[in-house]
């Protein structure tokens, strides 16, 4: 297993090893994730606001987004270390894609006043997120 | 029947209408085979109002409706009033705007000699203040300035966008175009991720448009007032947590006429209304 050395980061950025370019099978922190704080996270709109882009099985909140896949079942399809790469990182997977790498700042251009330098997302919140996406294993949708 | 009364009358009918296509925001943004757009859809390009609700849309058409005439009324005023050290009125100069500034909207932003940079209505209006009447610009945002921008653009209202960007234009378009497909911004997006990708998908309750600018200065219902095509530019920037430029900045001038340009052949709207 080739562990790629992680990029240069700021304050408030843990670090992390991508394995094979395809999985952070390492957690970001000793507190286990609380898929409970996860899907509020995900929910928040000045947090994860996952919903922006991603159908999700969240019936109490209205307009999910369709910019992105549906994340039904999703923790059926991915291990954990591949889910907590899709969040902290995606474009580490596709440099292309739309999805904002969360816990990642290396990069960015021209970030408002206020935000620079930080994450979107703290390594508890992505740990508790990707705890939340590994409950969703019901790819039936209803 | 009151003014008032008339108005309803024409919003309810608009509503009965168009009633069956109501049917949510998804539907709203699909159903260009069941509405015939005409002439806000040229080929694939369509305008904001394509994707806006059958509210909204009632909203834009009806003139007692559309807030947005408050301002157009303010910039009719302006426009015979003497004003600077000149001591002169936009009419004075121009005369009827229906005959003189017809058709002006279509071809802004131009590339401006004097200046070696391009050059928007907000822009020239501010150089004929200056430079013809020697009076103080007028701020942007001010709802004079508002004003004065959708009255002079209104009277090219229904012509087709043909702005160049060939010859003296071409390198400050080249930059606007950059600018567009450029990511920026705590959320890491470009323009094109939204306008072009995704147009016509929901991203949470907006559905998203092709960002198209012929309806400015358009009247926001969350904004609750008329705003620039520039607030609009800031406020994109902003909702990526990215930093705004200037209102009028070269920047937001040159990323205009590419924006500009990507409607070209969809018909001059000024005022719009939109959600
Ligand atoms: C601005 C849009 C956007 C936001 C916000 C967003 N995503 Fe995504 N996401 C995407 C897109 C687009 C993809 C498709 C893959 C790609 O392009 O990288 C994706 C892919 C994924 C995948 C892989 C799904 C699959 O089927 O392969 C997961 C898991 C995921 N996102 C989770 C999240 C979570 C959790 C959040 C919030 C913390 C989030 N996304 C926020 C756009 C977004
Ligand atoms: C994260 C998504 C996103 C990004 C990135 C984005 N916008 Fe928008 N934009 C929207 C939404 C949502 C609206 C409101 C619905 C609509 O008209 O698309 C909007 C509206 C607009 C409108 C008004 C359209 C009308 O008919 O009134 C313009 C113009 C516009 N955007 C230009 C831009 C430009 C230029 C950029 C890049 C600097 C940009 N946008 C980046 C989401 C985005
Ligand atoms: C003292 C004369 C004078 C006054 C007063 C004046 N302008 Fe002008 N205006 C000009 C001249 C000269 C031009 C440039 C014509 C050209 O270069 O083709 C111009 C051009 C314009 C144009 C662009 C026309 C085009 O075809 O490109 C607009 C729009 C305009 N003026 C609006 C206004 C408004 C609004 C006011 C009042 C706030 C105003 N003007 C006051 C002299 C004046």
């Amino acid at each position: 297993l080739a562990a790629a050395a992680p990029p240069a980061q700021a304050a408030g950025v843990v670090e992390y090893a991508v394995v094979d370019g395809y999985t952070i099978p390492e957690p970001l922190t000793e507190t286990p994730g609380d898929p409970v704080m996860g899907r509020k996270w995900a929910i928040n709109r000045k947090l994860g606001n996952c919903l922006s882009c991603h159908q999700m099985p969240i019936p109490e909140e209205q307009f999910h987004g369709e910019t992105g896949p549906a994340l039904y079942g999703v923790g059926d399809v991915y291990s954990e270390g591949e889910l907590r790469l899709r969040i902290v990182d995606p474009k580490a997977l596709n440099p292309y894609s739309m999805m904002p790498s969360f816990h990642k700042v290396a990069g960015l251009n021209r970030v408002l006043d206020g935000f620079e330098n930080k994450p979107i997302l703290n390594a508890q919140q992505i740990e508790d997120i990707v705890a939340y996406l590994m409950t969703l294993k019901d790819t039936s949708r209803n | 029947m009151t003014t008032a009364n008339k108005a309803f009358g024409l919003l309810s009918a608009g509503l009965l209408g168009l009633g069956l296509l109501a049917t949510g925001p998804a539907n709203a943004a699909d159903d260009g085979t069941r509405i015939d757009w005409g002439p806000y859809k040229v080929d694939e390009k369509r305008s904001g109002y394509t994707y806006a609700g059958a509210q909204t849309r009632a909203m834009q058409d009806d003139e007692f409706q559309n807030p947005a005439f408050l301002w157009l009324e303010r910039g009719m005023d302006l426009w015979e009033t003497a004003d600077g050290a000149a001591n002169t009125s936009c009419a004075d100069c121009h005369g009827d705007a229906e005959e003189s500034m017809a058709g002006v909207a279509t071809r802004y932003p131009i590339y401006f000699d004097d200046w070696g940079k391009l050059m928007n209505i907000e822009q020239r209006i501010n150089w004929c203040r200056e430079t013809q009447m020697q009076a103080e610009p007028l701020k942007w945002e001010s709802d004079a300035l508002l004003g004065l921008t959708a009255f002079v653009k209104n009277q090219s209202k229904g012509m087709p966008i043909d702005v160049a960007v060939d010859g003296p234009a071409a390198p400050f378009f080249e930059q606007g175009k950059a600018f567009y497909e450029t990511r920026r911004g705590q959320l890491d997006l470009a323009c094109t991720h939204c306008h072009v990708d995704n147009e016509g998908n929901l991203i949470r309750a907006e559905t998203l448009s092709q960002g198209q600018a012929n309806g400015f200065p358009t009247y926001r219902l969350k904004w609750q007032s008329v705003g620039s095509l520039h607030r609009r530019f800031r406020g994109c920037n902003r909702n990526i947590r990215a930093q705004p430029y200037p209102y009028g900045s070269d920047e937001y001038t040159n990323l205009e006429l590419y924006v500009t340009w990507r409607g070209n052949g969809l018909p001059v709207e000024s005022p719009s209304v939109r959600k």
